[in-house]
């Protein structure tokens, strides 16, 4: 019985320490004008970082403030267009952050962001846990941690990218249109051109009588 | 005793987990969309909690039922992948088969639109992509990995992420100079057309101009 109970257990372990959430990226669109805040609820102690990089829009800057449960402020830049900010909670409660748009008439931003709270959860939920790691353990968790540097600049690496390519699309469309535009700028003035100056020298005289009858 | 002992750690944690996740607000009718770039093959799963705002004790009740959410998700060709109406904690999940934005976007469905008189609405959001969606625990208890061996396979999913991301990149990579070498191309052409229409359309000012003054004999 309780054997079958100590496996029941494990596994509600296993289950509540995979849906731990301790680390949280978004991308999201914001208007112009607008401010969208996030809060988390955290514990004191825990170290936590804040990431966050502009994708698409305008001068590719975001105003972001940062503040703990009793609302100071750990945190604030303007117009900034990338950066990372590491604090450790002093207090129990919920910080917020959040990303303004305020200063922009009609430019939507994207902005990304990867907030981490804590460590990552531990792999294997093994309560027994007193000896040291063995060297070959201790190699993958380096291993781990190199890897995941490698994965969060290749996230920096990608959005620099959509930066450039999504200028690039505009550009291409732009040329497009405006290559149509002046061509047909240019034929219509030529000819409203002539027909205006024909109209100069025109018969007055031809004109009236046209009109009378 | 230990057992009781375990028992009681994982309540406190099961309370501690509830109150953990990133949340934000969200008015009525409002939309909130987020965008997901991700290589193709990729599996994402999201979940999401909504608490209502109770205007009567001032603070946000745990549940409410009747409150519900629609998830859509487009694929980077704005077709819709996804158009489902969950309750009001839900999670949804799907693997992209192309490459590029992909966006997930919800709103809340409320019938009972008197709910909302507070006008705020919390909505706790998680989104894992990738190999974070890997429950190793279960891998391990599933396939009986030892330690090291979970490890070496946490370290392999890591690795193959790393290894899509890469393919992905030089998909967009490709994409982008196509779009370079098109605007290259447009520029040029169009800069020849446009000269040419300058000089064609002066040429024929100048003649037709010429022999509508012949015609009036004024030259």
């Amino acid at each position: 019985m309780y054997g079958s109970v100590r496996v029941l257990m494990k596994v509600l372990w296993a289950q509540l320490l995979c849906g731990w959430v301790l680390g949280s990226e978004l991308t999201f669109e914001l208007p112009d004008n607008a401010k969208q805040c996030f809060y988390e609820d955290i514990i004191m102690g825990t170290k936590c970082t804040l990431e966050f990089q502009v994708v698409t829009g305008g001068h590719y800057d975001v105003d972001c403030r940062l503040e703990d449960p009793e609302g100071t402020t750990l945190y604030k830049e303007m117009k900034k267009q990338y950066d990372s900010f590491t604090f450790t909670a002093a207090k129990n409660g919920t910080y917020k952050f959040c990303f303004s748009n305020e200063f922009s008439t009609f430019t939507h931003k994207t902005v990304y962001f990867d907030f981490q709270v804590g460590d990552d959860p531990p792999l294997f939920p093994n309560e027994n846990r007193v000896t040291a790691l063995t060297q070959m353990e201790s190699a993958c968790v380096s291993i781990h941690e190199a890897l995941k540097s490698v994965i969060d600049y290749q996230t920096h690496f990608r959005l620099r990218e959509a930066q450039g390519r999504s200028r690039a699309e505009d550009l291409n469309t732009r040329v497009a249109f405006w290559s149509i535009g002046e061509a047909i700028i240019l034929l219509v003035v030529s000819i409203s051109q002539v027909v205006l100056l024909r109209s100069f020298f025109s018969d007055k005289k031809t004109t009236t009588t046209r009109v009378g009858s | 005793m230990m057992l009781s002992v375990s028992a009681a750690l994982l309540l406190t944690l099961a309370w501690v987990h509830q109150a953990q996740t990133l949340y934000f607000h969200i008015g009525e009718t409002e939309k909130k969309c987020f965008i997901e770039e991700i290589p193709d093959e990729t599996m994402v799963i999201g979940k999401y909690r909504t608490q209502l705002w109770d205007k009567q004790s001032g603070s946000f009740l745990p549940s409410t039922p009747g409150l519900g959410m629609h998830v859509e998700i487009k694929d980077p060709d704005t077709k819709i992948i996804l158009s489902r109406q969950y309750g009001s904690d839900g999670r949804f999940t799907f693997t992209s088969h192309t490459p590029g934005e992909h966006q997930i976007c919800l709103h809340s469905n409320s019938t009972k639109m008197a709910l909302f008189a507070g006008g705020k609405l919390r909505v706790h959001l998680d989104i894992q992509v990738g190999e974070h969606t890997n429950n190793y625990p279960e891998i391990a208890a599933k396939d009986k990995l030892t330690e090291l061996q979970l490890r070496v396979r946490q370290l392999l999913d890591q690795v193959e992420q790393i290894q899509k991301e890469q393919n992905y990149q030089r998909y967009r990579e490709e994409r982008f100079r196509m779009t370079s070498e098109s605007t290259n191309q447009r520029v040029l052409w169009w800069s020849i057309a446009q000269t040419l229409i300058l000089i064609v359309t002066g040429i024929w000012q100048m003649k037709h101009l010429k022999s509508f003054f012949e015609a009036k004999k004024l030259v």
